[in-house]
Parts: C-alpha cells; sequence; structure tokens
C-alpha cells in the first residue's frame, strides 16, 4: 500500500491496494473487502469494497455517525459487472443479475479478488484520508482491464444491461467527476467536508466470508485492529438488508432509503431544504415524507400532491422519483442512470402498508 | 374533506416520465470544451476567475463548483452560451455550494433540471445571466431558472429567465436579497420570493408568465419568511397557461396573477405598475386556498396567513376580466357579469380566527390598502365563496414601512 499525502497519483495501482494481476483483481495484504447490510444501487454494478489503515491505525468506533477513521486510511471501491452468461465477452455487455457466485477468484469471498475471466472492471473510486480531509478521486479501468487511469472530470460509457432471460436494455454508465463525488459524500453542509457515507455501524454490522472464514465484519475489522471502541455486538444497530424478505418491510424500505438517499436528506445535508429526511434515525410521520407536500420538486411531482401518500405508491412522489430515470424528475439525482426495479417494488410495497391517509 | 381549492388549477396531465431517446453525443470539439471546463470547476479557488468565451457550447454533465470566492464570467448573456440541451447527468446547469461567488454575463440553456442553483452560500452576485428553455414554456422543462436557496446576501441584478416549468426566478429560504432591473417570462412563476426573510424586489419586469411575482411561505422548513418589499416593478400581462406539474407549489397559481402574496407576514407592495392580468392583478391568500393543506403533513407550528400586508401607490390596469380556473370564473360573472371584472385586489378571506379585535385583526398585522380607488375582492373562501364582496372599509389602514434591504457587495 502507498498512501500518498498530497497529490492526485495518475494510476490506481499507484496506490498497491488492488491491482489487476494473473486473471484477478487481487487484494494486497491488509487490505479487508467489506459490504453493506443495504447498498447503493448503482446501475445494478457489482461492487468490491476495500479498507486499509497504516500499521497501528484504527478507526474509533461511532454509533449513529461516520467511524472516526486515521490519516492515511485508503478506502476503495471496484465498481464491476459480471459478464452475461452464454454471451461471447463484449465490453460493453453487463450481467443485470444479483448473483455473484461466478465474481470471486477463490472460494471464499471478495478476500481473494475477482476472476476477471467472470467479471468487467468499470471504475474504481479511492476516498483516501489526509490530514485535512478525505479526498475522492476516480479511477477508469482500460479496456485490457490491466490498469485504471485517474477520471478527474468523470466519464460516460454506453453499456448494455443483459437480464437473466436475456432481455437487454442500453444506457450510460456515468462516472463522476470530483465535484460529483461530493454531491453525495458531503452528507453535512454545514462542514462541506467529504466523508465516507457506507462505513457506520448499521451498515457493518453483518457477517462476511473471508478466506479464513465467516465472521461479523465489526468484529473482524476489531480483531485486525482496524476499529477501537467497538461495544458488545448486541448493542450495535443493525440495517435490515433490503433483499432479505424475512426482514419486515418498513425496516428493509428504511434501510434503503437511509443508504440511498440520506446522504442528502438528513437534516444537514444539501436536500435538508426539502424538510425530507430519509435517514434511518427520521420519525415516521411529515418528516419521513408522510402526506407531505413538496418544496422544490417541479415537474418530479409526477402530478402528485405528496411525497408520500399510506396505502398509495402511485400517488406518492417518493416512488415516481425512484421510478424515473430521466434527470430532472429521478432521484436521486446522480448515480444512476437506470431505474431500480426491484428497489422500487419495495419502496411501493412499504406505501401500501402505511396505514391512513392525507384527507383530513 | 379538504378543504376545496379556489386557486387550485387543472393543470394538463403531461407526460413526463422516462423520455427514452437518447442523448446526441457531443462533439469531439465540445467534449474537449467540457473536459478543460470541468477541470477549471474542480481546480478553482478563492480569486480564481472562470472565463467563458462566446460561442454556444455543448455540455451534457453539470458543471458543479465547491470553492469559495470563484467567478464564472461570460462575454455576454447572448455570446457566452452554455446548452445543456444533451444532458444526460445533473440534472442543473451549474450547481453551486459555495460562498463569495459571482457569475455574470452568460446564458445557461436547456438544462434538465433548475438552470443555476446556488445552495448554502453567503454573498452570492448573479448578474446578466440568461437561463432560458428554448423550446418555449413545456412541462418538461428545468423547474427553476436561477435558484439561491439557504443563502446569505444575494444580488441577482440584469438577468432573465425563460420557460421555467416552476419558478424563473426562485429565492429560497434565504437571507437579505435584492432581485432587480430582471426580467422573467412565460415561467409559471415569473419571480417567487419563498421562506425568506428581507427581499427587496424592484425595477424587475414579469410578463407572459402564468403569475408575475410571488411571495410564498410553505411549510416544514426550518425558516419561515418575511419582510419582503416589491415596487417599481411592472407586471404585465401574465396570462400564460399554468404548465407546472401538478402538486408543485406554484401550480395552485391561476393564470392571469399580477402578483401573489401566500402566506407570507410583512410584504410591502408599491409604485408597481400591475396590468392587465386576466385573473387578477393583486391576489393575497392563505395557504389553504391551496390544495395541499392536511394535517398530517403540515407542521402544526406553520403559520397559513398573509399578515401584515401593505399595498399602496400602485398602478392596476385592466385585468380581472376573465380569470383561471371554474370557481373563479364563476364568481366573476356571479358578481360581476359576463363582461365585468375583479377587481384589481382579491383576497380569499382566511383570516386567524383566534387573533381578532373587533371583527378585524389587530392593526399591526391587518392587510392595508392605500392605493386610490383599487377595491378588495373578499372572496370569502373559508365560506366556499358563499358571502364574496367588496369591502373597501376593512383594509383602510397603514402599516411601518420595511426597511431598504443593504448587500455587502451590492
Amino acid at each position: 500500500m502507498h498512501f500518498f499525502a498530497e497529490g492526485r497519483p495518475a494510476k490506481l495501482s499507484d496506490w498497491q491496494v488492488v491491482y489487476a494481476d494473473g486473471g484477478k483483481l487481487a487484494l494486497n495484504a491488509g487490505v479487508i473487502a467489506y459490504d453493506l447490510n443495504t447498498p447503493l444501487f448503482s446501475d445494478y454494478a457489482h461492487k468490491l469494497r476495500t479498507v486499509w489503515m497504516p500499521p497501528g491505525a484504527s478507526a474509533q468506533y461511532s454509533a449513529e455517525g461516520n467511524f472516526e477513521f486515521p490519516v492515511g486510511t485508503i478506502i476503495t471501491k471496484t465498481f464491476y459487472y459480471p459478464t452475461p452468461k452464454g454471451t461471447a465477452r463484449d465490453a460493453k455487455l453487463a450481467a443485470r443479475t444479483y448473483d455473484q457466485s461466478r465474481d470471486f477468484a477463490g472460494t471464499g469471498r471478495s478476500g481473494e479478488g475477482l476472476r476477471l475471466a467472470n467479471v468487467h472492471l468499470i471504475e474504481t473510486r479511492v476516498l483516501v484520508r489526509r490530514a485535512d480531509g478525505w479526498q475522492a478521486l476516480p479511477y477508469v479501468w482500460n479496456a485490457a482491464q490491466s490498469e485504471a487511469e485517474l477520471a478527474r472530470t468523470g466519464d460516460t460509457m454506453p453499456l448494455e444491461l443483459v437480464a437473466e432471460d436475456g432481455a437487454r436494455e442500453a444506457f450510460t454508465y456515468v462516472v463522476p467527476n470530483e465535484n460529483q463525488c461530493a454531491g453525495c459524500h458531503v452528507v453535512d453542509l454545514s462542514t462541506k467536508a467529504i466523508a465516507p457515507i457506507g462505513t457506520r455501524a448499521r451498515h457493518l454490522n453483518r457477517s462476511f466470508e473471508y478466506a479464513s472464514g465467516t465472521d461479523n465484519q465489526l468484529l473482524h475489522w476489531s480483531k485486525a485492529g482496524y476499529l477501537a471502541g467497538l461495544p458488545e455486538l448486541s448493542g450495535v444497530a443493525r440495517n435490515a438488508d433490503w433483499r432479505n424478505v424475512a426482514e419486515p418491510v418498513a425496516a428493509r424500505a428504511r434501510a434503503y432509503l437511509d443508504v440511498n438517499c440520506g446522504h442528502c436528506h438528513n437534516a444537514k445535508g444539501p436536500a435538508n431544504t426539502t424538510a425530507l429526511d430519509l435517514t434511518i434515525f427520521a420519525d415516521d410521520d411529515r418528516h419521513l415524507g408522510v402526506c407531505k407536500p413538496p418544496v422544490a420538486a417541479g415537474r418530479g411531482t409526477g402530478d402528485h400532491f405528496f411525497d408520500v401518500v399510506p396505502g398509495k405508491p402511485k400517488d406518492s412522489i417518493l416512488a415516481y422519483r425512484l421510478l424515473s430515470n430521466e434527470p430532472g424528475v429521478m432521484m436521486p439525482e446522480q448515480g444512476r442512470s437506470t431505474t431500480h426495479r426491484e428497489g422500487v417494488a419495495l419502496i411501493e410495497q412499504w406505501i401500501a402498508s402505511l396505514p391512513g391517509n392525507c384527507e383530513s | 374533506m379538504r378543504i376545496v381549492a379556489i386557486f387550485l388549477f387543472t393543470a394538463f396531465a403531461a407526460g413526463c416520465g422516462n423520455n427514452g431517446s437518447t442523448p446526441q453525443a457531443l462533439s469531439a470539439d465540445d467534449l474537449a470544451f467540457q473536459k478543460k471546463l470541468q477541470e477549471q470547476f474542480l481546480d478553482a479557488k478563492a480569486g480564481t476567475v472562470i472565463q467563458i468565451p462566446a460561442g454556444k457550447h455543448a455540455l451534457d454533465r453539470v458543471l458543479t463548483l465547491r470553492a469559495n470566492g470563484v467567478t464564472i464570467r461570460g462575454e455576454g448573456s447572448d455570446k457566452s452560451i452554455l446548452s445543456f440541451k444533451n444532458e444526460i447527468s445533473g440534472p442543473e446547469g451549474i450547481l453551486v455550494y459555495a460562498s463569495d461567488f459571482t457569475i455574470e454575463h452568460l446564458a445557461i440553456e436547456d438544462s434538465k433540471g433548475d438552470g443555476l442553483k446556488i445552495n448554502d452560500g453567503e454573498n452570492i452576485a448573479v448578474r446578466d445571466v440568461r437561463v432560458e428553455w428554448t423550446g418555449g414554456p413545456k412541462t418538461t422543462n428545468g423547474a427553476y431558472g436561477i435558484y439561491p436557496v439557504k443563502s446569505k446576501n444575494v444580488l441577482i441584478e440584469d438577468s432573465s429567465s425563460i420557460g421555467a416549468s416552476d419558478a424563473g426566478i426562485y429565492v429560497g429560504q434565504s437571507q437579505n436579497v435584492i432581485v432587480r432591473r430582471n426580467r422573467a417570462e412565460k415561467n409559471v412563476a415569473g419571480i417567487e420570493i419563498e421562506n425568506t426573510i428581507g427581499a427587496d424586489v424592484y425595477d424587475n419586469t414579469a410578463t407572459g408568465n402564468t403569475g408575475g411575482i410571488l411571495i410564498f411561505n410553505m411549510p416544514n422548513l426550518a425558516l419561515p419568511g418575511q419582510s419582503t418589499r416589491v415596487f417599481k416593478n411592472t407586471s404585465i400581462k401574465n396570462n400564460l397557461a399554468n404548465f407546472g406539474a401538478k402538486g408543485s407549489a406554484v401550480a395552485s397559481v391561476p393564470a392571469g396573477s399580477g402578483v401573489v402574496v401566500n402566506s407570507n407576514p410583512k410584504v410591502e407592495i408599491f409604485d408597481n405598475d400591475i396590468a392587465d392580468n386576466k385573473t387578477a392583478n393583486l391576489i393575497i391568500s392563505s395557504y389553504y386556498s391551496t390544495s395541499y393543506y392536511n394535517t398530517r403533513g403540515v407542521d402544526p407550528k406553520y403559520d397559513p396567513y398573509p399578515r401584515a400586508i401593505f399595498i399602496y401607490d400602485n398602478r392596476f390596469k385592466g385585468g380581472g376580466d376573465s380569470p383561471d380556473g371554474l370557481d373563479l370564473k364563476t364568481l366573476k360573472t356571479a358578481m360581476f357579469g359576463i363582461n365585468g371584472h375583479f377587481p384589481d385586489i382579491l383576497w380569499d378571506g382566511y383570516v386567524d380566527a383566534k387573533n381578532q379585535v373587533n371583527g378585524l385583526p389587530p392593526a399591526e398585522e391587518r392587510i392595508c390598502v392605500r392605493n386610490g380607488s383599487a377595491e378588495v375582492l373578499n372572496a370569502d373562501g373559508p365560506n366556499k365563496y358563499k358571502n364574496p364582496k367588496i369591502d373597501k372599509a376593512s383594509f383602510q389602514c397603514e402599516l411601518p414601512k420595511l426597511a431598504a434591504i443593504e448587500l455587502p457587495h451590492s
């Protein structure tokens, strides 16, 4: 690993965190892969997330907010797609699937890297904790899949999602520029500081299949010396897994909104102009949009009067904007070009389950 | 039952789902220009002046600025044009999270969302900026033209907005604002001041919009607005059919509204030319007259009454002759006949019943009119318009005048 205290290394491999090597995307020693209970939707891309900290340094646990990460921390997130089954390898074709079983190089999970024969790498985003705060740097993988190069101004690429039944959907994949990174990663406008989003206890509190065996991620970080101050796990919050139908719909929907919307729609976030709080902490009333008239939705209302109309997902602005993929209407405003069918279905199911109406 | 909306406008059910069209790719020259400009936005720091050369430059993603103390300067709002017609990632044209910011002498065209949005800034100057949707008024146009929000010390001058599907020049949740010498045309709302404390709106022209100049307070927001002066403006022939999406704040504005005050206190309206607005030249109304009020979704602490409104020395002419919406049409015809017209000032009649002295609000909270022969129609909204009446005596009063806004950088 190479922590660059300043500047913008031109190549991802300069960081020595993840690198293409002999048919796999490998993780350097000491780099820990992790998943989130419920992740951000990004055009059905699969993601390999890693964290690394300098020897001897550890993050300080926080119950609700971000962990306090030490200077030198490097977080990466590699966006990739499995190659569709039964098609010749084509960089433009991306499997639309939740199946990750073909993604990994080893028998365990991403601790052993990605199998490049089965996946196509798109981009790797680096979040680095420097003395003056976090910085976000986007890297785009080359056609040969041998290196990712710095793309400060972002990139766009035409891709085609291929569903398991063969149905295709063309879309433009958008790599954010550095300022757009901040569009999500500045979660507190009062500081305007960039910060990681996923590395909070409630997102990380889950098991992970490491090469060394399955373990709770927070415990694993703690044992590796990456996390100080972790309380008993029984006292740590845990967001639902949005895909786990064994969990209550409301818990899954709130987890989905928390990670997809809460970075802007929180009390201090850029979308606090709207009076809509979609974090897991928001009260289950007008603060969460129930019967709330929109403030500045413009045409994003879709001719609907309230953000969430209990029992009526098709009358709810929230569901309408998640369903749209048109800039100016869709929410989130950036980070996707396609509609997350399964995510929208969950939110609609949740709205349908809410009691009461907005009539009085 | 929800209170029936006298001012509810039946918007067209416009198709604004996925447009499905693939944006045209930018030319190599435009891509190179965009890359260089994006780098300038990324590298900008205090003192940086980003020059936009003359010419029409096609861009396909939002320009975001996060550094304080930056100036973006073109060569004229008809010369340096940033076109977002092919935008794939935005949705704004230019998005600013910065203070001590100046933008001048350029145009932003056809962004998918807002043209220019400035969030959480201090000491903002927008000068000779044109934001336009070039295909004319359409529901699918971006919502706001020039949109500072949650900002302090805001100057918008010599600028224009054309075709916004919500408000052309929209100042929201801000403090200490001057909006002057601008032109707003063919928007749903021409100029809108919302949940803002301390705004001077003068020497503007609003024409051809659905509503000319709006002073609104919306519920649930951290900042209840107050203290706006609207003076020396021209607000004429704002008779464009409302093309805002239903549910948006301005969708309830009837076509033909010159100046509208909704639920906002301490508003002074004087020395304006307000003419030929077919619903009414001036409307005073409460949030209860919109179709959005409900107890579950509106903060009980929200004050929905327009209090302390002072109207004087305006030059009203024409208007009120063809109001928008069935309720208003019926009311007008019943009271004034087919060929008659509403008086210049239309008030929905909602009053805070808990706060009345001898049938009137306390002196400091009244609606006061000192405007020659101009009359006020109390539409009696709370009683479903049963007993509308013209009542001059109730409005014979004066209010203390508001202080002028001063900005550190104007």
